[in-house]
Formats: structure tokens, sequence, C-alpha cells
């Protein structure tokens, strides 16, 4: 929701970035207030999820150009574990499978570090247990999850309930959703929509990735970002994600195309 | 498990300090005339004597090994002392003699300074008392018949018992380094468990070299009677020196009818610095007989140290339905080898073993899996499961796995399972994007990868054991 004195929380420009000496952002701007919740459409290898990764700092990806400021303080300063500490949380794409290693003590690690740099108590495994199981229910998420290893041999849909009971744990000040609603059949599009509502607060932001208006009609975002070659080609409120639906990303691009040769 | 043994399995990784001690140093070289020498000194039996001299005289015809896959300078086996004991020791005079890198260590491990202090002594104690850890247990398990000291020692005092069991599983001409140590062993533990005895406490030996250009060449002796069992721990350091040392150790178990011995290791030699300067060659043999029925053998073995590893924990399941198994952990790191596995050699019916190996390489280091898992003709009904995993960090390391699988017998089900998995830059991504930085969850994968393996070691040893591969491979994340 647009809160008109709300603070700024994170502001991107002219953010470049390169992997492998290929240049994949190519100059990017973006303002997002905290309460406000944005989603970023565009087409396949537009570099959504380049963005994504570049905000939470993989090391594979080289920003040559621009700044990013979170809450402030350039974020380029801080280690990627800083930033997560500091409150940013990327539910990726794809998530990684760890296997050997318990999904309750990951979470419960990932847990305590999190609280442990807000100057909270860290909850043992007994309180801990209690904890997640009561997140879990929320994300109509089986306790058998806890004894699995992270991610190890999990659905595709399962792979994204799983990032969103993290988010739900850690509580983040900006949340990067990179296509989470992908692979989600219906009932769990709506638990995992409702789960990320219920944690939107006055002091958070959301960022959605997404090719589906569908997942907006859940989560209603108050802007709508068109990514293309690296850039953020349009900003729109809601509606423009209903117009890219029946229009396709062509509409936008000629749309360019126009303004710049006029 | 005892205080004493909780405080020298909690001794922060790397000793790489050399203890001001007056030894006794034998003068540099190998002849007959050493081994006389090393047997008058101990003021062995005329048999022992024997035994020595007819095994150099059969190292002499002998080749170093090839096969291993491992690499290093010619040992020159004239340059090494074979003898050193030390003297009365002196106290370390003051902190400041203590190596820099070895405070730095105990910071890592959050020592408070009083205890590191106090450490500094204690570690010293630990080290050269061996033997009176050895004899505060003594008096106590000698009330339930369990013999327990020095080798040196039980050749005069149960002559019988050596005299009946040494070289029976390892024969004094079984391979080059074997052969060597039978001419010039100068001490390891004897254990004896007599009939019916359940070993009331774990029993430990904690080996230590410390003289420069000295090799050590220790032989231990475990027999578990009819019925009896035991659990026995070794754990050892050295200090950092520029050169190498020979560390050529045997090690022989017998369990008779229904007996158990389970065999613990956590090696942790110095394993040279991060350019491969220095370190401990281990060219160590060790091997169980389950010569009687229903016997089982069990080695568990962390392997984080030595600059060369070469060391094949096996067993000889020769009693009906004997069990033989096998657990380790190897972690190479910088310029580190290891060439380990094990031998299951199923004699008897229905013999079962078990192998589970995990290989960790990190840094320019070479990891080896060696294998073997031979049936015998006899061994009708006999089975086995192997699983061998190897993981590497980072891109300049190697692993490799050598099977052997040699089966004689129709009725017998061998199985065979590996993989080999990274710790890459997206694992490592996904962890800091949750908070948890690099060295922390590199130690989260390697613990949950080695689980199978800890969960074999007696509690303390588990602890001590992941907090040493947290330092060993600390740095290795870039
Ligand atoms: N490591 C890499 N090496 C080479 N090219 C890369 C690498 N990583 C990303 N790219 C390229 O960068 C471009 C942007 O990829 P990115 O994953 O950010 O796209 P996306 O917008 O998230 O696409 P999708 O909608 O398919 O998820 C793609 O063309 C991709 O191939
Ligand atoms: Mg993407």
């Amino acid at each position: 929701m647009i809160y008109p004195d709300s603070k700024s929380l994170l502001e991107v420009r002219g953010l470049r970035a390169t992997v492998n000496g290929i240049e994949i952002l190519k100059g990017i701007d973006l303002t997002v207030r905290s309460g406000e919740v944005h989603a970023i459409m565009g087409t396949n290898g537009s570099g959504k999820s380049t963005f994504a990764k570049v905000l939470a700092g993989h090391t594979a990806y080289e920003v040559t150009g621009g700044t990013v400021l979170f809450e402030g303080k350039n974020l380029f300063e801080l280690a990627p574990e800083e930033r997560a500490r500091a409150g940013v949380f990327l539910a990726f794409q794809y998530p990684i499978e760890i296997p050997g290693v318990a999904n309750n003590q990951f979470l419960r690690l990932t847990y305590n570090t999190v609280q442990t740099q807000r100057g909270k108590d860290e909850l043992d495994p007994l309180e801990f247990d209690d904890f997640v199981r009561e997140k879990m229910k929320m994300l109509e998420m089986s306790p058998d999850f806890l004894d699995r290893s992270v991610n190890a041999g999990f659905s595709g849909g399962e792979k994204k309930r799983n990032e969103i009971l993290q988010m739900a744990l850690l509580e983040p000040r900006l949340a990067i959703l990179d296509e989470t609603d992908s692979g989600l059949d219906i009932d769990a599009l709506r638990i995992v929509a409702n789960g990320v509502n219920q944690l939107a607060t006055r002091d958070n932001a959301t960022i959605l990735v997404t090719h589906y208006q569908r997942l907006l009609n859940y989560i209603v975002p108050d802007y709508v970002h068109v990514m293309e070659s690296g850039r953020i080609i349009k900003t729109g409120g809601k509606q423009l994600a209903l117009e890219l639906e029946s229009h396709g990303y062509d509409w936008v691009s000629s749309e360019q195309r126009a303004a710049a040769g006029a | 498990m005892s205080a004493v043994l909780q405080n020298l399995v909690n001794q922060p990784y790397k000793h790489g300090f050399v203890t001001e001690i007056e030894s006794d140093v034998a003068p540099k070289g190998l002849s007959e005339n050493t081994i006389r020498m090393i047997s008058a000194k101990k003021n062995e039996p005329e048999w022992l004597l024997e035994f020595r001299l007819k095994a150099y005289q059969q190292w002499l015809t002998m080749e170093e090994p090839q096969w291993p896959n491992v690499k290093y300078p010619k040992i020159d086996f004239q340059a090494i002392s074979y003898y050193s004991a030390p003297k009365p020791r002196k106290k370390l005079g003051s902190m400041d003699e203590v190596d820099p890198e070895l405070l730095r260590t105990f910071e890592k491990l959050g020592v408070p300074m009083h205890e590191r202090a106090a450490l500094a002594g204690v570690a010293v104690d630990v080290i050269f008392d061996s033997v009176s850890v050895a004899t505060t247990y003594k008096q106590k398990l000698a009330e339930v018949g369990i013999i327990f000291g020095s080798i040196s020692e039980a050749v005069h005092t149960h002559p019988d018992l050596v005299k009946q069991y040494l070289g029976t599983v390892v024969p004094v001409g079984d391979n080059f380094y074997a052969t060597l140590n039978s001419a010039v062993f100068t001490d390891g533990s004897f254990c004896f468990i007599p009939k019916g005895v359940k070993c009331p406490m774990d029993l430990s030996t904690y080996f230590r070299i410390n003289t420069e250009a000295s090799g050590q060449f220790e032989r231990t002796l475990i027999i578990a009677e009819e019925g009896a069992s035991v659990s026995y721990l070794e754990g050892c350091t050295a200090p950092r020196f520029d050169t190498n040392q020979l560390h050529a150790a045997v090690v022989e178990l017998v369990a008779l009818d229904n007996a158990d011995i389970k065999y613990s290791t956590v090696q942790n030699w110095y394993a040279g610095d991060e350019n491969g300067v220095g370190g401990i060659f281990n060219f160590v043999t060790k091997r169980g007989l389950a010569k009687g029925v229903n016997s089982r053998i069990s080695w568990t073995q962390v392997e984080t140290g030595s600059a060369i590893t070469w060391k094949y924990p096996s067993c000889v399941l020769q009693g009906d339905n004997s069990v033989g198994e096998f657990y380790s952990v190897a972690v190479t790191n910088h310029h580190q080898q290891a060439d380990t596995g094990t031998k299951m050699i199923h004699i008897g019916k229905n013999t079962r073993s078990t192998i589970v190996s995990k290989g960790i390489s990190a840094g320019h280091s070479n990891n080896s899996y060696r294998g073997l898992v031979r049936i015998a003709p006899t061994a009708a009904g006999a089975r086995n499961y192997s699983q061998c995993d190897s993981m590497l960090v980072g891109d300049q390391c190697s692993a490799s796995t050598f099977p052997y699988i040699q089966v004689r017998n129709n009725s017998a089900i061998v199985e065979h399972e590996a993989s080999t998995s990274k710790i890459g830059e997206d694992q490592l991504f996904y962890f800091a994007q949750r908070g948890i930085g690099g060295e922390e969850a590199v130690s989260m994968i390697i613990n949950g990868f080695c689980k199978d393996v800890f969960q074999q070691l007696p509690m303390e040893f588990a602890v001590e054991a992941t907090k040493l591969l947290g330092l060993k491979l600390e740095g290795s994340v870039g």
C-alpha cells in the first residue's frame, strides 16, 4: 500500500552489472518505499533474476555502475550475509538443494542468526520447534519437511513454500519473491499469497517478480514495472499488468520505440 | 569417558609447537646395530630381538610400494633417527615460548585466556605423560583382569601373551612399512581383555611426535578374548617442522568368539603448511582379525592431518557370522594427499561388512578412496555394503575412488554405491542469503555429509572431530 509519508527503503540508480564479462543489467532505476508492493514483469532473459541476485549480493555478478541505497545506506558495502541480516530477503526462483543438512537445523540457525542481529533472544531447539510448526500451519505445510534435508527431493511447489516459510521466520524489511508463483498449484498459490499478505506491514516492502497476472489478483501491487534487456522500460499501476496480459510485451516495446523515435 | 580423556580430546587443533625437553636421541641411520641398540635399551628378551632382525633382513629385500595415488620425494631411511625418548620434562617457562599460531588457534576456539595459560602446561603433560594416563586406569582395570599399558612393559610382564599374538595379524613380511615397523618399533599400547569382560571404560592412547628427524614407529596390539568387548580411542598430533617425518605404525586387533573391538581414531598429525612444506608421512598398517564366531571389529577414523596418509584399516572375517565395519572421514586441504580405505576379507560363512567412506578435498589436495572387498570361496552367504562419497570444496582439488571387488562365492551379495558432490557457489549463496556466513555454511554442509560416520564416534570424539573439521577447512571457501 502507498503511504504518503513513508520512508524510502530501496533506491536503485543506474544499476549496471555483468556476469562473465557480459552486461546483463544496463541501468536500472527503481525506488521502493516502505509499505509498498512492486511487481516486476518482463520477457524471459530480460534480467529479472539477475537484478534480484545482484541486490542480494551473489558473488558471480559484478556491479559495474550505479548505486543502491538500502535504508539510506550503500548496499554494496555489505557482504551477502550482512544484507540478509539487515533484512533483505530473496525467495529464489530455483531454490537449491542442500543434501545432508536437516531443514529444521538450517531454519533454526538462520532464524537465530537474524534474531541475534536484531538484539533479540535466540530460541532453543524445543522452543523453535513450536514456533516453526505454527508458521508451517499458516502455510499448510506438513511438519515432515522439518526432518528432511533442505529442499532435497522437494517438489517444485514444496520448494517455493519452504522459501515463504523462511520469509515468515525472518520477517524481512525487503522481500524479493522471484517467480514464487511458478510451479504452485491453485490452492498453494492462494495459501502462499495469503501468507505474503499477512506478513506485509507499513514498515516492510515486497518486490514480486512474476509472469502471471493471476498472482496479482491475490497480492495487489502498487506499481508494476516492465523489464526488458536489463532496464525498466515502463512503470504503471496494477492495471498495467492487465494491459500486458491482453497486448503482450511487444506492445510496450513498440510503444517505447515510438517514444524514442518521436 | 574419563575427565582426563575429555581434556585430551578437547585440546585445540594443531599443537604445532616443539616442546623444550631433553631427549635421548639415537644417531641417525638404520643397520643391524641400530636394531640391537633399540632392543638393548628396552632390555628385550632374545625372541623379540630375533623377531626384529628377521623383519629387518626381509625389509632389505623389499621395495617401497608405488601404487598409492600419492607423490613424494624418496625417503632417505638413513636420515632418520630410530629412537628418541624424552628425559624427565621441564615446564614451559612462559607464554612467550608458545607458538603465536597456537595462541591464535585457541582464540578461534574461544578458549578463555586463563585456561589457555593452563593449557600450555597441560598439553605438554598430556602428551608426555601418556604412560601415566595409562597408569591411572591400570589399577582399576586390573581388578577386572584387563591388562592395559605400553607394549614394552607388556613384553616383560606378559611375555607369553605378546609372543602368542604379535605379528599374527600383520605378519612380519606383510608390506614395506609394516616390515620396517616390525624391525624398529619403539613403543605402543598393549591391551588384553580376558574372557567375558566388557571393558568398563574407553581405553585411549595419545601419540605425539616431538623430535625433528625422528621417525615414529609404534606398535599396538589389542586382544579381546571370548565374549569380551572394548572401545579404544587413538589421538595424535605433531609439531610443525619444515621437514617431513615418517610415521609407520602397525596396529593388530584380535577378536575371539563373540568378542567385540571398536577402534576409533582422530588423526591430526601436522599436515605441512599452506604450500605443502613439511608434515607427517603417515604410512600405517592397521588390521583386525575377527577370528572367532560372531566376533566384530569396527574401525572408525577421522583423518584430518598428515602431509600424506596411506592407510587401510582392514578386517579379516575368519569366524562364521563375524562382522567388519569401516567408517571413515578423510579431509585433505592445501597440498595434502590421502590414499585411504579398507580391506574386508570374508572367509567365514555369513560374514558381514559395512564400509562408509566420506572423502572431503579442499585447496590443492588429493583424496583417494581405495577399498578391497574379497569374498573367499568359503564365505557362503557373505554380504558387503559399501558407500563411498566424495565432496569437493573449490576447483583445485581432486577425489578418486578405487574399489576392488573380488567375489568367489555365488551366494554372496556385494553392493557398492558412490557419489561425488561439490560445495558450490550457489549453495553458499543460499546460506548467505539467509544470514549464514561461508565458514559456518561449509561446516554445516560438511557435518551433514559426515553424519553417518560421526555418529559412530564416542560423543566427545565426535565433538572434537566436528571442531577440527571447521578449523581444517577455514579459509578454503573464498
Ligand atoms: N552465469 C551466466 N552466464 C552467462 N549468461 C548469464 C548468466 N547468468 C544469467 N545470464 C543471462 O542473463 C540474462 C538474464 O537472465 P535472468 O535469469 O536474469 O533472466 P530472467 O529475466 O530472470 O528470466 P526468466 O523470466 O526466464 O526467469 C539471460 O540471457 C541469461 O542467459
Ligand atoms: Mg528469472
